[in-house]
């Protein structure tokens, strides 16, 4: 019985410490952020019901795509990506999905007015404005109206939500700034197999103008995010998505405004990249668990089969 | 030339040239134990065991990492983490013990502490213990420098910073150190040459100096008992094994050692497998960046005492302060001037310094990790100097204890 008391002391001490340096030190070091569940409280709700058949008109005549591309249906701006982000900064987004990713009150906030939607206000006024101009009505009454068409439209056009895939919510949202070198993304898409070396160096080096490009407009190059889903939790990444600023006061990242499966999406992704084991370690681990029992009991027959003459 | 007869068997014709049977004999079959033991003597078990596992685990990781400043982190996370098969298995095996050795390092420690199994005759095996704590420690260190992540990066600058000597401002001997003004490519490649093969065969040395200061003083029992282990060796040899005080090494005391061994081995995989974070800190599955500072550095947990004891001086003092933290433990056996070799409960004043030293220690351990800010500053700070004063106030207190 003594050595049981022996062994209550010993772990009392051992989890006393774990506590100490984990979980209470973690709650110390890092401010908590509530999760507010994609709700984007703090914009407008949509009050208007939108019509998709005239928002493809608005659409249209809003300019849209004179720097967006819709490849689904075939628009595109001629202009590459590399010659886009050095015009505006960025790559405007293909907005062929975007109405499957994003949030449909984000979509027409944004629409409405881009810095205060992204909550990059810190980085834009009347003297650097925002690359993407605010939506001031194509000719209607209404413009809230002709926003909420615009919604529908994209929404229209998109594939369903459930059939965004994580590697999709991932391109379409996070793609365009942050590279993902465990899965080969650049920032101008999948690097793929070149036969010639000189190929690979004309890619290699467009992406780096790319980069030169979106490091003016942000102030630094966005991170490579092949790691992240190690490097920080589920939850901060969850929050962090939600609202950059939460987590990293006065970033140039804009909030994206996935809606909540999308968000989820884009972590999957994450772990696919930095840690596609998961699965895998649950599996060995029970297994090795299994043995691990056997073990014990084997190693306890041989001690008292040992200590039977002893005692 | 040796007049050899002809054996009759493998086993003779193997003690004829190596005398196995003597080995065996002194070894394990006649190398008494006391009987009156409780688990916390098979931790020297465990810790072997758990070496064993790094040095296995280690190989499997040495035949893909890269040290190489652009390749090293990718070596690690990407080539071993997901293309090799069960590549990421070893990485966690190989971080979780690093890790969880220093726990069983601090059980064995203070075990000898607390049943006085420094003292007579026993301080060589005190002394290399400590020897070989400060071995894995830079074992550790250089280890952890390794993936090349921030908290990499950042440890190697902050500690390798140290060596400047506070006021002495020794920049010469970090440049030297480092082998470049900052962590950078040399570093790496000395550190990886240390914790592949320079402190690993120190480590190993050491083993050997500490079973072998082991063998002729004994091993300690729990209630500080003076056994004359001859007396007690004939009992068992004759067949009273129940009436002996002592049990033979093998298979004796082995069998219950594995029993201890198989209970840690399912808390070890249970981390490995479900609760590794706490020895892979997320910060450093960032890459090394020298213009990012990560917002808080701090060592793993096991050296988090000995930074807290450095952290809240002035940068003198506090060096002085953590050379005094390094080898001060190592003294022990000669700052205790207690003639007895009993557990801590039946020893006075050496009861409280036990309880005392033991929960200072947690708290520097708690403090060390936490931001140094407010309160958690002055608690470091008194929990820093009670350490000091305790070790200050050792001898005269022992001193005064009676002798038993």
């Amino acid at each position: 019985m003594k050595e049981f008391l022996i062994l209550a002391v010993v772990v009392f001490f051992s989890l006393l410490t774990y506590w100490l340096v984990e979980p209470f030190a973690h709650s110390q070091m890092h401010a908590h952020v509530e999760s507010e569940h994609f709700a984007y409280a703090d914009l407008p709700a949509l009050e208007k019901t939108g019509d998709a058949t005239r928002g493809a008109d608005t659409f249209m005549a809003g300019g849209c795509i004179g720097c967006h591309n819709v490849k689904a249906l075939g628009m595109e701006t001629g202009m590459s990506a590399k010659d886009s982000a050095a015009a505006y900064g960025v790559n405007p987004p293909d907005l062929s999905n975007a109405g499957a990713i994003y949030d449909a009150k984000f979509l027409a906030a944004l629409i409405k007015n881009p810095a205060h939607a992204t909550v990059v206000e810190h980085k834009f006024n009347d003297m650097r404005p925002h690359p993407m101009p605010g939506f001031y009505g194509a000719g209607g009454d209404d413009i809230d109206q002709e926003i909420a068409d615009i919604v529908a439209y994209l929404q229209s056009i998109a594939v369903k939500p459930e059939e965004v895939t994580p590697k999709m919510a991932f391109e379409d949202a996070c793609g365009r700034c942050h590279a993902m070198r465990y899965t080969k993304w650049t920032q101008l898409g999948e690097m793929p197999n070149f036969k010639h070396k000189k190929d690979e160096l004309r890619f290699q080096a467009d992406v780096l103008d790319y980069q030169d490009s979106i490091k003016a407009y942000l102030g630094k190059l966005p991170p490579d995010l092949s790691m992240y889903i190690r490097s920080r939790n589920e939850h901060f990444l969850s929050t962090f998505i939600e609202n950059p600023q939460s987590q990293l006061h006065g970033t140039a990242m804009p909030r994206v405004g996935v809606t909540a499966e999308g968000a989820e999406k884009v972590i999957k992704y994450l772990e696919f990249a930095g840690d596609p084991k998961a699965e895998m370690r649950n599996e060995v681990g029970k297994n090795v668990m299994i043995f691990m029992i056997f073990f014990v009991l084997f190693a306890y027959l041989w001690k008292r089969q040992v200590w039977k003459d002893l005692h | 030339m040796a007049h050899f007869e002809k054996a009759n068997s493998l086993n003779e014709w193997m003690d004829q040239r190596l005398g196995v049977n003597t080995l065996q004999r002194v070894l394990a079959k006649e190398y008494w134990i006391p009987k009156d033991i409780n688990f916390l003597w098979a931790m020297g078990m465990v810790l072997a065991i758990t070496f064993g596992i790094l040095l296995i685990s280690g190989i499997f990781l040495l035949m893909y990492y890269q040290p190489n400043v652009d390749l090293a982190f990718d070596s690690v996370n990407y080539t071993i983490m997901q293309e090799v098969g069960f590549g990421w298995m070893w990485r966690h095996v190989h971080a979780v013990a690093a890790s969880v050795v220093f726990l069983i390092i601090y059980i064995h420690m203070f075990t000898g502490i607390y049943y006085g199994s420094y003292k007579k005759g026993r301080e060589l095996i005190w002394i290399s213990g400590m020897l070989l704590f400060v071995a894995f420690s830079a074992e550790a260190f250089s280890g952890y420098m390794l993936p090349w992540g921030q908290m990499s990066y950042w440890a190697g600058m902050v500690i390798t910073n140290l060596f400047s000597a506070g006021s002495l401002e020794l920049n010469g001997v970090v440049e030297w150190i480092r082998g470049d003004y900052v962590p950078a490519q040399a570093f790496l490649d000395r550190f990886f040459m240390l914790h592949v093969l320079l402190i690993p065969v120190a480590i190993m040395a050491l083993i050997g100096l500490h079973f072998g200061a082991l063998r002729l003083p004994h091993v300690n029992n729990q209630n500080g008992e003076e056994i004359d282990f001859e007396v007690e060796a004939e009992k068992y040899k004759s067949g009273n094994k129940a009436a002996s005080k002592v049990i033979a090494f093998a298979n004796d005391f082995m069998s219950k050692d594995m029993f201890v061994v198989a209970i840690y081995l399912v808390f070890f995989f249970y981390l490995v497998f479900w609760n590794f974070d706490f020895a892979m800190d997320p910060v450093n599955f960032d890459p090394a960046n020298g213009l990012v500072t990560p917002a808080h550095i701090y060592p793993e947990w096991y050296f988090l005492w000995s930074y807290e004891i450095l952290r809240p001086f002035d940068k003198d003092i506090g060096l002085i302060a953590f050379a005094f933290a390094q080898v001060i433990f190592v003294l022990l056996p000669f700052l205790d001037r207690s003639p007895n070799t009993v557990p801590a409960n039946r020893r006075g004043l050496f009861k409280f310094w036990f309880w005392a030293m033991l929960l200072d220690m947690i708290v520097l351990t708690a403090m060390g990790k936490l931001p140094p800010q407010g309160i958690f500053s002055t608690i470091g700070y008194v929990a820093a100097l009670v350490f000091i004063g305790l070790w200050i106030i050792l001898p005269f207190i022992t001193k005064l204890e009676k002798k038993l």
